[in-house]
Formats: structure tokens, C-alpha cells, sequence
């Protein structure tokens, strides 16, 4: 096995003291994975990022070599092979093991995860479950309606976010792909476009909507549902929207009229719908509407996905076992069942009895019972700082950043694969490097012969 | 008789550059502890910046956490905002409803006050 | 087993279409992976030597028109967990990962059913280029057989634009350009200008070859001679691979004809054409019949035409095309989950459910026109057998029309399940012909070889890919071609009685044709005004191919 993408563009040592520029670096910190960022070098410190958005700058500017061992052993430091020995070992003696997070990982070192879960019959999840998972399942129901990012800078007249505050989440959203550029049938760019931003609170975004609609906390559901009953033109009691939604009536019957007069509709959605009452059925919701709108105009709705390839998770670990997230190899096979195999209920429900962790912190963001359970259970972590979860982890791996020091492929939130351009080496080993370490292990320990 | 208020976290541009300089580091430990109010739920309230409140889940899962007033526009009254991190994982309860996903934002909380801010 | 190691297969009854021989008991010798004259040193001996005695020996399959890698497929892979659930699992062993199957498998599953089934190289219909990394990273994980793909560029802003400003110098050089940055194989056109209305129109589309697509002023004739006569002058090894216009239309026979003319005598492959030759009126499904022998006669007549027919089999499947109308023209009849994404400056995607039903006059009108396809064609090596996975059935219905093919009984048992009008519409009753083992193997493995312009596969002749499927003779040709008793790739012997015993990652075959590389400063100008993404990240570098092939020009 030898997934050689890791080795293109490989980072070219820095001389001491001089400055070195990448070109059409990729930044991995949100969904919009920008491809366009020029970095300026010096050693072993991106000093300069041009065009990356304030998350984008601290990204790059505050991953250098991590001054932590590469490896740590119940809480010490060890060599590395005493921790790919020792992570073996955890990963091949559970009865219920469980690997979780993928989603600051490049393909290449994503590919590996999913062998080793193959391997040991465990049970393989990304952060998709806990940020647009609902959004994933919704689409086993519906299906949906989508494009490219460059389809939407093209062609997006009526651009409206739901659930989402890109001006802190994606802060080059607008800019790069939905409000400003001036596109091939939209020669004016922001001028040629409407923008409308539903929320429960009027975020940061809201400056740059021309409508701002303020819906009653945890009545998504309800307020979709009053635009696709006036999609197909069903009758509604004015008084009864306004209460569910919070909105007056007028105003969502004049967005149905401006989504049914647009020339292409984009709706972006986030959070604000997975996270909340309704979860799948909100993201379902949406799906449908824009499925809907399609017998008006041509409508089109993206989910805006919050980590660098986390949409890269989803491919790869589709494409290997037929199932998006939360899937499980107990029984020699993949099976999904969201709700069951996710992690935050293999957790919370104390049924894994050990595990793995690679870019992610779960012991900052899932719930109670799921980080106590955590906390109890032998576990492997990956990452490039130090983080809550690698101060619990009986091995914990200090991993070079994949973008900065490693190569590699990511996938942004449309499904477009882009190749990373890494700035500058680092002495700590890669996820790639760490988990193909461990998977030969878990192979020898179980007379896996695969090549 | 304690009010209840719909408690939304989210991602915030200071949290966002705190996770890349560090989870254990000022940025990201200042925004991930502040719960943000309306202006006008702290008047009605007799709340001011820097009190320490309690919020309590329906579950009881209950955190302890200092206040800070929104800007007045941006959050409706009856809603509070705090960006993702320890305190509103506490908050969240285990169960997903069969989705994978916890409930994470929309959480009925009720909110005391615990101790007024030293100026 | 080091490469110096013969290995012989012996005495088997051997069907080697290209050297004209037909069932004859022959020895095949292999070394290094290739298909070696028997050594003329006797003191030689083989290492390991295969008794094929009684049993018949075919280089190994090849599917030239397939789904199975990819954007659109992956998606298709996420949309239906339902269909995976029940039925046949497949557990990782100690040598082979596990994975799922239903009508669109996981990458391995994949290889392995293909090598299982006998089948050494498949290639991937239809690529969009923005997609072709992803392609290529799916290729490295669905083992044991070589590979390629074909890549969209019927709704191509810069072909419809070169076309536009009638350049064609600039239009063959950017056919030379994308192939070489997609590492891809030949060029495809799906719904040629369709594809681009729909993305700027509700239920937008176009309804023959001579309607103008908005914005660029051109017409899918106009794409299709001018991708046909570039494909020809660049010396492709496969020509322009075409889904045509109004693909299940009825009455699109015409279309089809149009199109065919269209080729002004340049080479041109007519894909899935069972999907395209319908008569009736317009949207009146009582007047669908079968046009198979009008258009069979201008492909007899017309020896620039090859053809893979696109069998309809029974049961459920999903369609996934990179034809956007048709995909939301196909959930409105269905009424299923509809998947669609237009990838900017490129092409679409549709993808929905469907089930054929026997009970149904229209599906069986197009199970029956499949199968009048593969008996009219007279010259057998311009015939390819296809499902186009998965929009007609599964590629592991491939026995089952080699059994079709071979039984009239058979065929005309099913025809009796059928609604009865279908005699009045299709001809396949009154068809007696039978195909012999040696027309299975050119429409299989030896037809697609030399229409791909494959010069190593198809064959068993000296200094072929050792690419070999050896099946146990059974009088049902189901049985006998659904479990091979041995399957070579690479000269390894990878599949015994359908288990799995070595797996290899298998090539990539792409080519490289010579083109005008003064002309990439304009291709760049145009790429950079309006695609998502930088220049310098949109070709898919050599390192993607972890082994790979060039299939030179011709």
C-alpha cells in the first residue's frame, strides 16, 4: 500500500535565516478551503499568509514545531516505536474499538484509518456526526439538489444562508465564492445578487444581507415547511405561521416570491439546523425545499461544512465501506447505523472499551457522559497540539500539521479535491506516518496478510 | 421561580483563532468562558458584566459561568450565546435521539445568579 | 514466485478472437507478467503449471463502459444504505479488505467481483475533470484490475467556446491539455450542450442536434464533429465516446441517427445505445417500439461506428448519468430521491433509483431492444457488451446475457413474462440467431481491446498483458461464466473458483497525445477568470497513478 500523494509537493527544507514563498498554498481551517494562499517562510514560522482570512492567518501562523515529544506514553514520553507498540496492542485487545475524527487528516492518512478499522473490527466515525451528519442522513431521504462553489460565484442571483454565520465560520465565504464575485453571467458581482440571512439571532453575517429574517429559536422545522407549502402553492393560516415561526407571514410569502422569481437560487446552510430540535428533519427540510424550487427555477442548496476535510472523510470513508460515518465492522462487514455506531453514543452509552483518536478533541466537545466515558477507556490520540484529549490518552502523538509540514489530499465542502502545498518539514511524524506504523503492527498481531 | 432561556453556542472568530493558537491558552480559554446576554435580560435581571451565574439543563446537568453583555441588535431577549467549548459541552445531554448528533444548540437552560462581579 | 519463473497453462480449449482461433487446444506461456511464445530452449520447465485440460481459456474481460469511481458514483455509494442492509455481505478475510455491495459497490468490493467474474479491466465512463483526482484516488483503492476513464467534456465552457469562435486548433490542443492534466483516457460527451441549458434553465435541455445552447452559440452537432474530427487529428487510441441527445426520449432513434452522421466519417463510439433507440411520439409511451434494426443497419453500414449496447436487466437499480436533465427527468418518474450537481464550467450529475419491471411494456420494450442490438450487428467486433453499470443492471449480470445471447429458448422464455404487445414492437422472438463462444469473446474481451485501441489486452498472443480468465464449460452459460475456475492478472493468479487468493493494486492506463502546448496561455487566461480553484492545482500529477500505463497515439 502506498498512497505516494502524500509525498507530492513535499515541503522543501528552509535555509536558515532566508525567506521562502509558497505559492497556491491550500488552507485546511474551514470548509472553504482556499487554494490561494501565497505564504512567506522563514525557518520553521509561516511569518505571512496572504489573502487567509483571520482564522486562516491564525492557522498558519501559530502551527511551528510543536516543542513536545512526538510520542507520549501514559502521560511520559517514549520512543515512537514504543507507542505504535503500544497502540497496536490497545487497538487489537478491545472487545469494542473505536476510531473517531478524520477531519484535519489528508485523504491519504484517512485511507489508513479506515484500515485499521477493517483490521480489528471496530468502528470507524468522523466529526461529520456531530456537525453535518443530520445533513448526511437527510440526503439518504431526499437526495439533493447542489453545484460547485465556482457554479454558484457564476450563476448565484439569490443567495440565502440558514443555520449559518459564515462571517465567523467561513470568513472568505462571501468574498470568494457567494456575495462579491463577479461571475460569468453575473458581470456586476454583489450588485446582481440578493442575499438573506435566516437566524435566531442577528449574527455578524447579517451586515452583509440585504433581508434579515429573526426566526423563534428551534422552529426551523416549521418555518421550511411554511416556504414549501407556499412552494406548491398550498394554503397556509397566516396567524398560525406567525406563531410557530416568530415571522409574519408577509414576510416569508415575499422570500417564496423572490426564491420563485430568482434565475438560481443557493441556499447555505449549517449548524443552526443539525444542532438544533429537528436535527435530520431540518436539514431534510431544507433538502426538499430546494428539490421543490427546481419546479420554479433552478435552485441549488450546500452545506457548509465546518473542517478542512471533513468532506474528504465523508468520500473516503464512503467510497471504502459504502457508508458515509458512524459504521461499524463488528461482524467482518460495514454496517451504519447513525444513533448507534456514532460516537458520541458509543461514548455516552459506554460501549467502547478502547479507541483512537486523529484530529479532533472530543474530550472539549462532546457531552458529559461521553467525555467521562472517554476518560476511562485505553485510547490512541493524534494531533498536533496538545488539546484536553491528548492529556488523556494513554499514547498521544504530537503529529506534523497536515498544509504546514505534511502533503496530501483534501477535499473542500463541495466535493472539489485539492492538493495541499506544505510550507516547511517537521521532525514529528505525520498522521500517514504514525497510522501506517500501527497498522503493520495490528496486521502482524493478527495474521493480516493484505499488502 | 427561575426563567428559562434558550441557550445557543456557536462558533466565534476569537474561538476559531484560539483553537489554532492553543486550547490552553488565553484566546481561546476567554471566549469559550464568557456567556454572552441581551441588554435587556440583564437590565430586567439586575445582572451587570462580569456576574457569575449558574445555568441548569432540563436534565440538571448545571455550569457555572461569567457573563458578558451582547451587543444590543445582535442577540433577541430570552436567548443567550456562548461559543462552543467545555461549558456548552457540559450542557449538552448524552442522548442523540437516534441521530449521532447531541443536541447542541437550543438548550433550555435556567440561569441564576451566583456571584457579582468584583469591579 | 521470482520473474523468472514460467508459468504454463496447458491444454485448454483456447478462444483468441484477434489470431483467429476458435476453440483450439493450445498451451499459453507466461513470464513477467506477459504473454510469452512457448520457450523454444526445451530444457525450460514452468514453475507452476495450470491443467486446463476441458476447460476454455479467455484473456481476461473487459468492461469499457462502467460507473465505478468518482464523484458522482460515490454519492450514489452514500445516497442508498437501504439497498445494502439485506442480501449478500462481503467480511474482510486475511488478504481482502470487507465491503458492501447492492447495485453500487464499495471500491473493493469492486475489483474483487470484477476479478471474481473473470474481468481484468474496466474503464470509468464518465469523469469530470475537476473530479479526476478524485477518481484516481478511488482507482488506487479497487484492486486487481487495470483501469482508466473517460472524461466529460461535452459541456465544456472551453470546447463550446473554441467551438463558438470556430478554432479549432484551439479546440484540439485543449482536448490534448485535459487529457494529460486528467491523466485521463478518451473524451467523453454526455448529452452534448444538453447539459449546459439545464444548468441555466428550469427543466432546461436541449431537444436535437441542431438547437442553439444559450450563451455559447453552438449546437451539439457542432460538438460533436468538431470533438470527433480533434480526437481523430490528435491520433487518440479511442475515438469520442458519445451519450447522445435524448437519451429514453421516445422517437429519439432520430437523435441517434443525427448524431451518428453527425461523425462526418470520423470515428466515433455510440454508448449505451439501447437507451437510444426508441421510436414513438413524443412522450406517449403507447406508441414506444424498438428502432435496434433501422439504426443496426446504418452501424453495418457504417464501419467508423462501434457500439456497447447498454442491457436493461430486471430489478432495481440506480441510474446515475453525468446527464443533469435526465437525471430530474428521471425522479419525476420515479418519484424517488434525486441527487443533481452542476460542476462549474464542466458538466452535471443526476442520480436516482429505478427499477426495471418484466410486467412493465416499456422496461421489457428495453430489456428486448438490448439483447436486438447484439443480434443484428453483423460484425461482432463493433458490438460491446454493457450494462453501463449500474444505470441498466449490475456488471454481474454479465453472464446472464452471455446465457441470453447463446439461448434463444431462454430469451424467449423471459419474452413470455413480458406484456404480450411487446412482439408487436420488438423483433427479438422472430430473432434465431445464437452467438458462439468465440463472438462472446470478441464482444467481451478481443472487440473492446481493439476499439479502446488496446494492443497488449484482448488477445493471447506474444507480449500481451497476461490478463487470462479460464472458465469450466457448462451447458448453462450463466453458471459457466459466473464463477471462473481461475482468473490471471498480471500474469498472477489472483482468483481460484471465485475466492480471492492475491491481490494487486493494477495500472492505470491513461495517454498523452502531442498537442500545441502554445496554447495553454490562453487556456490559462480563461481558466483563471472564472473556475474556483488555481491553475497550478487542477492537474492531477503522475504521483496520483501509483502504477500506470501510457496507450500511445495512434
Amino acid at each position: 500500500m502506498t498512497y505516494a500523494a502524500t509525498q507530492v509537493y513535499a515541503p522543501t527544507p528552509s535555509v536558515p535565516g532566508e525567506l521562502k514563498v509558497i505559492q497556491d498554498a491550500t488552507c485546511t481551517f474551514c470548509g472553504c478551503v482556499c487554494d490561494d494562499i501565497e505564504l512567506t517562510v522563514k525557518d520553521d514560522h509561516i511569518i505571512e499568509a496572504k489573502r487567509a482570512c483571520v482564522l486562516g492567518k491564525a492557522w498558519f501562523l501559530n502551527h511551528s514545531i510543536e516543542d513536545r515529544p512526538s510520542c507520549m506514553v501514559d502521560g511520559k514520553p517514549a520512543t515512537l516505536e514504543q507507542g505504535y507498540d503500544r497502540a497496536a496492542e490497545i487497538l487489537t485487545h478491545g472487545k469494542y474499538p473505536i476510531v473517531y475524527g478524520l477531519s484535519d487528516s489528508p485523504c491519504e492518512a484517512q485511507r489508513v484509518a479506515v484500515s485499521i478499522v477493517d483490521w480489528i473490527k471496530g468502528t470507524i466515525d468522523t466529526t461529520t456526526s456531530v456537525c453535518h451528519g443530520p445533513s448526511g442522513m437527510a440526503f439518504q431521504g431526499v437526495g439533493e439538489v447542489t453545484c460547485s462553489l465556482g457554479e454558484v460565484a457564476n450563476r448565484g442571483d439569490l443567495i440565502m444562508f440558514w443555520g449559518s454565520n459564515p462571517a465567523e465560520s467561513h470568513p472568505r465565504h462571501f468574498t470568494k465564492y457567494s456575495l462579491m464575485p463577479k461571475g460569468m453571467f453575473l458581470p456586476n458581482g454583489r450588485k446582481d445578487r440578493t442575499c438573506v440571512l435566516v437566524d435566531v439571532r442577528k449574527t455578524k453575517s447579517a451586515k452583509a444581507a440585504d433581508i434579515f429574517i429573526q426566526i423563534k429559536p428551534k422552529r426551523d422545522f416549521e418555518a421550511l415547511w411554511t416556504l414549501r407549502a407556499l412552494a406548491k402553492g398550498i394554503e397556509l393560516d397566516p396567524d398560525l405561521v406567525q406563531r410557530e415561526t416568530g415571522v409574519e407571514f408577509s414576510v416569508w410569502t415575499d422570500l417564496m416570491d423572490r426564491m420563485k422569481a430568482c434565475k438560481f437560487g443557493v441556499i447555505f446552510f449549517g449548524m443552526g439546523l443539525t444542532m438544533t430540535r429537528g436535527k435530520h428533519a431540518n436539514s431534510e427540510a431544507i433538502l426538499a425545499l430546494t428539490r421543490d424550487m427546481n419546479e420554479h427555477t433552478r435552485f441549488v442548496a450546500k452545506p457548509n461544512r465546518g473542517h478542512g476535510n471533513v468532506t474528504g472523510a465523508d468520500n473516503v470513508v464512503s467510497w471504502r465501506t459504502g457508508y458515509p460515518f458512524g459504521v461499524n465492522h463488528s461482524r467482518g462487514y460495514p454496517r451504519f447505523n447513525p444513533g448507534e455506531y456514532t460516537t458520541s453514543d458509543t461514548l455516552a452509552n459506554r460501549e467502547a472499551d478502547c479507541g483512537m483518536t486523529i484530529a479532533c478533541d472530543p474530550m472539549a466537545n462532546f457531552s458529559q457522559p461521553a467525555r467521562e466515558h472517554l476518560a476511562s477507556i485505553p485510547f490512541i490520540a493524534l494531533d498536533t497540539k496538545e488539546t484536553p484529549t491528548t492529556r488523556v490518552a494513554a499514547v498521544a502523538f504530537t503529529v506534523a500539521t497536515y498544509g504546514i509540514n505534511t502533503g496530501g489530499t483534501v477535499y473542500r465542502m463541495d466535493d472539489v479535491p485539492i492538493p495541499l502545498r506544505p510550507a516547511f518539514p517537521s521532525p514529528h511524524p505525520s498522521d500517514y506516518d504514525v497510522l501506517t506504523e500501527i497498522e503493520k503492527r495490528v496486521k502482524k498481531i493478527l495474521g493480516v496478510t493484505h499488502v | 421561580m427561575l426563567e428559562t432561556f434558550i441557550l445557543i453556542p456557536g462558533r466565534t472568530t476569537d474561538q476559531g483563532c484560539g483553537v489554532s493558537e492553543g486550547k490552553f491558552k488565553a484566546k481561546y480559554q476567554t471566549a469559550v468562558n464568557s456567556l454572552q446576554v441581551a441588554p435587556g435580560d440583564m437590565e430586567r435581571l439586575g445582572l451587570s458584566e462580569g456576574d457569575r451565574v449558574r445555568l441548569t439543563g432540563e436534565e440538571g446537568q448545571s455550569v457555572e459561568v461569567c457573563i458578558t453583555a451582547a451587543k444590543k441588535e445582535e442577540l433577541p431577549e430570552g436567548l443567550l450565546f456562548i461559543a462552543y467549548g467545555d461549558i456548552s459541552s457540559q450542557l449538552m445531554t448524552g442522548d442523540t435521539h437516534g441521530s449521532g448528533m447531541p443536541t447542541s444548540k437550543g438548550m433550555e437552560v435556567t440561569m441564576e445568579l451566583l456571584q457579582k462581579a468584583t469591579s | 514466485m521470482t520473474s523468472s519463473d514460467y508459468i504454463k497453462i496447458s491444454q485448454g480449449l483456447v478462444y483468441d478472437p484477434l489470431h483467429g482461433i476458435d476453440g483450439e487446444v493450445r498451451d499459453i506461456w507466461i513470464l513477467d507478467g506477459r504473454i510469452i511464445d512457448p520457450p523454444t530452449d526445451l530444457a525450460i520447465r514452468p514453475s507452476r503449471t495450470i491443467d486446463a485440460s476441458g476447460l476454455v481459456v479467455m484473456p481476461g474481460g473487459i468492461d469499457m463502459h462502467c460507473h465505478i469511481a468518482g464523484p458522482k458514483v460515490n454519492v450514489a455509494r452514500k445516497m442508498r444504505p437501504e439497498e445494502k442492509r439485506r442480501g449478500e455481505q462481503m467480511p474482510r478475510t486475511d488478504i481482502t479488505h470487507s465491503g458492501s455491495l447492492g447495485s453500487v459497490p464499495s471500491t473493493f468490493a469492486t475489483g474483487y467481483k470484477y476479478a471474481a467474474m473473470g474481468y481484468t479491466t474496466a474503464f470509468d465512463a464518465a469523469i469530470p475533470p475537476l473530479g479526476a483526482r478524485h477518481a484516481h484516488e478511488e482507482f488506487e483503492d479497487t484492486p486487481c484490475i487495470d483501469k482508466g476513464f473517460y472524461v466529460l467534456m461535452g459541456n465544456n465552457h472551453y470546447v463550446m467556446q473554441s467551438l463558438m469562435k470556430k478554432e479549432p486548433q484551439k479546440l484540439k490542443a485543449f482536448i490534448g491539455w485535459l487529457l494529460a492534466s486528467t491523466k485521463g483516457f478518451a473524451p467523453k460527451l454526455v448529452n452534448p450542450g444538453g447539459v449546459e441549458v439545464w444548468k441555466s434553465k428550469r427543466a432546461g435541455n436541449v431537444s436535437g442536434l441542431d438547437t442553439l445552447v444559450d450563451h455559447f452559440d453552438v449546437t451539439p452537432r457542432q460538438i460533436i464533429k468538431g470533438v470527433a474530427q480533434a480526437a481523430a487529428e490528435l491520433g487518440l487510441p479511442h475515438p469520442v465516446h458519445i451519450h447522445c441527445n435524448n437519451l429514453g426520449m421516445p422517437g429519439n432513434w432520430e437523435t441517434t441517427l443525427e448524431t451518428m452522421r453527425a461523425l462526418e466519417g470520423h470515428r466515433g463510439h455510440i454508448t449505451h445505445i439501447q437507451f437510444h433507440s426508441y421510436g414513438g411520439g413524443a412522450g406517449d409511451e403507447n406508441t414506444f417500439n424498438s428502432k435496434a434494426i433501422q439504426l443496426a443497419e446504418y452501424v453495418n453500414a457504417n464501419p467508423n461506428i462501434t457500439i456497447d449496447v447498454g442491457q436493461v436487466l430486471f430489478g432495481e437499480t440506480t441510474s446515475m448519468t453525468g446527464d443533469g436533465p435526465l437525471g430530474y427527468f428521471l425522479s419525476k418518474v420515479y418519484g424517488g430521491k434525486w441527487f443533481s450537481s452542476d460542476t462549474e464550467m464542466e458538466s452535471g450529475c443526476g442520480i436516482t433509483p429505478i427499477k426495471y419491471r418484466n410486467k412493465s411494456l416499456v422496461h421489457s420494450l428495453q430489456w428486448a431492444i438490448g439483447l436486438e442490438w447484439y443480434l443484428l450487428v453483423k460484425d461482432p467486433w463493433r458490438v460491446v457488451m454493457s450494462t453501463d453499470h449500474p444505470n441498466g443492471g449490475s456488471f454481474l449480470a454479465y453472464p446472464q446475457i452471455i446465457r441470453f445471447l447463446m439461448d434463444r429458448t431462454y430469451r424467449r422464455d423471459i419474452l413470455k413474462t413480458c406484456p404480450p404487445e411487446i412482439l408487436q414492437r420488438s423483433s427479438l422472438w422472430d430473432i434465431d440467431r445464437e452467438y458462439t463462444l468465440n463472438e462472446i469473446a470478441i464482444i467481451t474481451r478481443a472487440g473492446p481491446a481493439k476499439i479502446l485501441g488496446l494492443k497488449n489486452k484482448g488477445h493471447l498472443g506474444a507480449g500481451a498483458d497476461a490478463d487470462i480468465t479460464i472458465y469450466t464449460p457448462h451447458e448453462n452459460k450463466e453458471i459457466m461464466f459466473e464463477m471462473p475456475r481461475v482468473v490471471i492478472k498480471s500474469g498472477r493468479i489472483i482468483v481460484e473458483q471465485g475466492e480471492i487468493r492475491e491481490t494487486l493494486i493494477g495500472k492505470t492506463l491513461h495517454v498523452q497525445p502531442n498537442y500545441d502546448q502554445a496554447v495553454e496561455s490562453d487556456i490559462q487566461e480563461w481558466f483563471e477568470k472564472y473556475y474556483s480553484i488555481r491553475w497550478r492545482n487542477y492537474p492531477v500529477d503522475l504521483s496520483y497513478l501509483v502504477e500506470s500505463c501510457v496507450i500511445p497515439t495512434l
